[in-house]
């Protein structure tokens, strides 16, 4: 037996293999990499037990805050997961599965992502959805490239206050694609209606703007999704989707395309990932759609069943012709985000979400408050708000962090002119004590920094 | 099964979140509010946890069933990798602590993990640098080949707009390279299943960016020439490519790097043990040598002198800036590191050699039942073979064999694929399989291939004693239900 584990293999065993195999080692199978080639070690240590593994990633993890107070946002947010959520979707039958391509053993795979695209439908009041994406930067870019697929055209009005990571992404992405990317100013922290309606002309493919926007802005785009129809044009709209359980929907706007990361759907922050990407779109539009789409059939005696369908968009089939490379998706996230919009159903998720903006307001009430703390833009806004401080919002935060508050995003990196600003973050986990405390140790941050 | 909607019972609660107790009204006006609330389920917890357990155990999983998908490597996925990634100092993390000030401080063990596991995978694959930001193996290959591209480019070389692909890859690469915006030349492969060296040199020339290749191959060998390739197309002014969908047969045994590659994408998903979550979410290191380093997706996680870790962010002008927010699927990456802290140096190079004996054992015990195109070749950690004297005898296609697999408690292998294998099934059974299971699938394959001879009725009636019988599908794509 191996030292290593996770081999079963005794020496009877291989010996008999070798013999049928008719070679007389393991290393005799690697005769066709030629000699000089190959390597007899790894210059890596020597494996360790499984509690030897636990210990020292217990270790590493220990050597990470995990008691801060969490006001950060950003589109990734710290909301309450259901243990239901975790304990289910970690089955053996769910994670230790492959894409469902055999229907017939893979069921409780395909009608939970028809659930999770049922959802994300009824979540955003749009028709199709696939069964997502990688994250929310990278459902920008297929959101964008899908625009150009239906369009014909290259050119995006892209909203300046949507999230600065995600405009990279979609910079990144694009870098060979001759998309022109043409950044409209946002006017009080969200996207400028009347800037985006004059420069709406038959050159664009689509208006990608965000709702809340990076700064937490709400606003009604309705009037920006038929001025962008009126000139051939998509819109594209960045969506939170726990905010979607109060928020106008995106479809109620007349808006073709809700992308984002549903990472407020029972996904942990897990410094950054795995989270889940998604889209959804309007049946006109979802042959242009990338990634996996789980439709509703029957076998031949008549039961419902589902497959995963339309794949004649998909890379396995079209190759370069294909909406998009994308394969892996993120499948187990959107499990786990299906459990949880079950386990919260309609009335939790809307408690979820209006405890959120309730408990924001009640913060952004306290922290203004502070002498020489200020609201930075006047327009409403759901759980997430920037204030400008009196000194540099950097050395605050890193002053509240010492304090035990992930306090907020200071924005001076991502945005000229905002070296003040804060961007503060509130979930239905967040108790009044510790809002209060953030306002306390806020004061006392903005006092030390002075000095 | 009924769906979680059709369970749904006006007013009945499922999960009470958490109340603050706060009573501000909310700043969001009415015209910025929805009109109905969502008609998302309403059930009580306990049957959303029946609901969904019962759904899984709809499924055929590793976990469950001897799952020999080929190209996807299905091993055993230890359960010490999901223990490691639910630890509360790793999942409670806010991923803009790396970039805010002071933030670093508060992440050191996460930042620690990310620069050690790319230092293992730039050993093992022979390379200078790791990125863990790519989500999948297609996202490795898309910012593989946009490396190429921006080296190229940065180079002054613009004239280089073509990817060679051998027509046996995955239809990944075509689609990641067209993202990147070359136009793809195929490259045909030869009756061993390898490249066709007189095609390759045929197609190279000066607007050459790359060859992407994938070894040992997606017929499952291993390419001898890999190293006159290599020579080949770096004389010609390209880089070489990895694919490592198929890393999982030659780790410890080789590297990419010495075998002449200049970028590769790992599958963790794949060779390194992190579960394939019926889909995802996988993680795809991508790995570069020297010259690509300068090109790398931001942000990167550095050591300094005193042996603490800081995140650098964008401010090379040469980076290809965001692939991911962060640091892409992190708590996927957690998974691999723990595999490849327990099994390490030794443990790695045994997996691939069984892993590659026990594909060859597959081979060897059913190839007078089963046509093997490349019977010839000691085949690496999969093998193809065809149903084309099934087919011929008896009108039994390669999908009729993969439903009768899945009647006996086998997933099926990958089916009618590599295109360059007509009616291919393609069997990869991983070194976590044990001698008894790989005997026990070859009796029943065997006994699917006397079934083809006298009742091939059956064969066309298969799937009979699965949760729901053979799909229609075209109805599917026709009616188009996809949502309730």
């Amino acid at each position: 037996m191996s030292n290593y584990g996770f081999v079963p293999h005794g020496s009877e065993d291989l010996s008999e293999m070798l013999k049928t195999v008719g070679v007389g080692s393991v290393d005799d199978l690697y005769a066709a990499i030629p000699e000089k080639l190959r390597i007899s070690k790894l210059d890596l240590p020597e494996g360790i037990s499984e509690y030897e593994v636990l210990k020292r990633l217990s270790a590493l993890s220990k050597r990470n805050d995990s008691g801060l107070v969490c006001f950060m946002g950003g589109g990734f947010y710290d909301h309450f997961i259901p243990a239901a959520a975790d304990a289910i979707a970690s089955r053996g039958e769910f994670t230790t599965c492959y894409t469902p391509y055999q229907p017939e053993v893979a069921q409780g795979t395909l009608q939970t992502m028809f659930e999770f695209q049922s959802g994300m439908c009824r979540l955003t009041g749009l028709e199709v959805s696939n069964a997502s994406v990688y994250d929310g930067g990278s459902a920008v870019f297929e959101a964008a490239a899908m625009s150009y697929r239906v369009t014909g055209r290259k050119r995006f009005l892209v909203d300046s206050a949507i999230n600065p990571i995600y405009r990279n992404m979609l910079e990144s992405y694009a870098a060979n694609m001759n998309f022109e990317f043409c950044e409209v100013p946002a006017k009080d922290g969200k996207a400028d209606k009347e800037a985006i309606k004059a420069q709406l002309d038959n050159t664009v493919a689509a208006v990608i703007l965000q709702n809340p926007s990076f700064f937490g802005c709400v606003d009604d785009y309705t009037d920006t999704a038929k001025a962008a129809h009126e000139a051939g044009a998509l819109t594209v709209m960045i969506c939170y989707p726990l905010s979607l359980a109060y928020l106008k929907t995106p479809g109620e706007m007349g808006i073709d395309i809700a992308v984002g990361d549903a990472q407020s759907l029972g996904l942990p922050l897990g410094f950054g990932g795995p989270y889940l990407g998604f889209m959804v779109t309007t049946t006109k539009l979802a042959r242009k759609m990338p990634g996996r789409i789980c439709g509703e059939t029957h076998d031949k005696n008549g039961n419902r069943g589902f497959v995963l369908t339309l794949q004649a968009r998909e890379q396995h089939i079209r190759r370069e012709k294909a909406t998009s490379n994308i394969c892996s998706n993120q499948n187990l996230c959107a499990i786990t985000a299906t459990i949880y919009l079950a386990l919260m159903g309609k009335e939790g998720l809307y408690e979820a979400a209006e405890s959120s903006a309730k408990n924001a307001a009640y913060a952004l009430q306290k922290l203004t408050s502070i002498p020489g703390v200020e609201r930075t833009f006047q327009s409403p806004c759901f759980n997430e708000f920037a204030v400008t401080l009196p000194v540099c919002a950097g050395k605050v935060c890193e002053k509240l962090l010492a304090k035990g508050y992930a306090g907020g995003i200071p924005l001076g990196k991502s945005f000229e002119g905002m070296g003040n600003v804060l961007l503060v973050a509130c979930t239905e986990k967040r108790t009044k004590e510790e809002i209060d405390g953030l306002a306390a140790a806020l004061k006392e941050a903005i006092e030390e920094v002075r000095k | 099964m009924k769906l979680i909607y059709e369970e749904s019972i006006p007013k009945r609660r499922g999960v009470i979140p958490p109340k603050s107790g706060i009573e501000c009204e909310t700043l969001v006006p009415s015209s910025c509010r929805r009109a109905e609330k969502a008609p998302l389920p309403e059930v009580s917890e306990l049957d959303v946890v029946r609901h969904y357990t019962n759904l899984s155990r709809l499924n055929y999983s590793v976990d469950t069933n001897f799952y020999p998908l080929g190209s996807c490597t299905m091993k055993y996925n230890p359960k010490v990798n999901e223990q490691v990634a639910r630890l509360e100092g790793f999942t409670t993390l806010h991923p803009y602590l790396s970039l805010v000030p002071g933030g670093p401080e508060k992440v050191q063990g996460a930042l620690e993990t990310i620069y050690e596991t790319e230092k293992k995978l730039c050993e093992i694959t022979g390379m200078k640098a790791v990125t863990l930001q790519p989500f999948a193996g297609a996202n490795g290959e898309f910012t593989g080949v946009m490396l190429i591209a921006a080296y190229h480019k940065d180079r002054g070389d613009s004239k280089r707009r073509r990817m060679l692909i051998p027509d046996s890859a995955h239809g990944t690469n075509p689609a990641s390279a067209m993202m990147a915006g070359f136009e793809i030349t195929s490259i045909p492969s030869d009756g061993k299943g390898w490249v066709d060296l007189e095609a390759l040199k045929a197609a190279l020339s000066d607007d050459v960016a790359g060859l992407m290749l994938t070894a040992p191959n997606t017929v499952g060998l291993f390419d001898s020439n890999v190293g006159e390739i290599s020579r080949l197309v770096h004389e010609a002014g390209g880089l070489m490519y990895y694919d490592g969908a198929n890393l999982n047969a030659i780790m410890g045994h080789a590297r990419p790097g010495d075998l002449g590659f200049d970028v590769v994408h790992l599958n963790m998903h794949k060779t390194f043990s992190t579960p394939h979550g019926g889909g995802g979410p996988g993680a795809g290191a991508v790995g570069v040598k020297e010259q690509l380093v300068p090109f790398l997706p931001t942000p990167r996680v550095t050591k300094k002198a005193d042996g603490t870790f800081e995140v650098g962010v964008a401010d090379s002008t040469k980076s290809m800036g965001h692939i991911a927010p962060f640091f892409g699927n992190f708590c996927v990456m957690l998974k691999a590191y723990a595999y490849m802290l327990q099994l390490g140096a030794e443990g790695i190079r045994e997996a691939a050699g069984l892993a590659v004996l026990n594909a060859n054992y597959l081979k060897a015990k059913l190839q007078d039942t089963y046509k093997f195109p490349f019977a010839d070749q000691i085949c690496m950690h999969e093998c193809v073979c065809t149903s084309e004297w099934q087919l011929e005898k008896s009108h039994v296609n390669t999908l009729d064999i993969a439903k009768m697999l899945l009647d006996r408690g086998y997933h099926a292998p990958t089916v009618y694929f590599p295109l360059i294998v007509h009616e291919a099934i393609m069997i990869e059974p991983t070194e976590t399989e044990s001698k008894e299971t790989l005997d026990a699938f070859v009796d029943a394959m065997k006994e699917i291939a006397s079934i083809t001879e006298t009742d091939p009725e059956a064969c066309h009636r298969a799937p009979e004693r699965t949760p729901i019988g053979r799909m229609d599908e075209v109805a599917a794509a026709k009616n188009m239900i996809l949502k309730a």
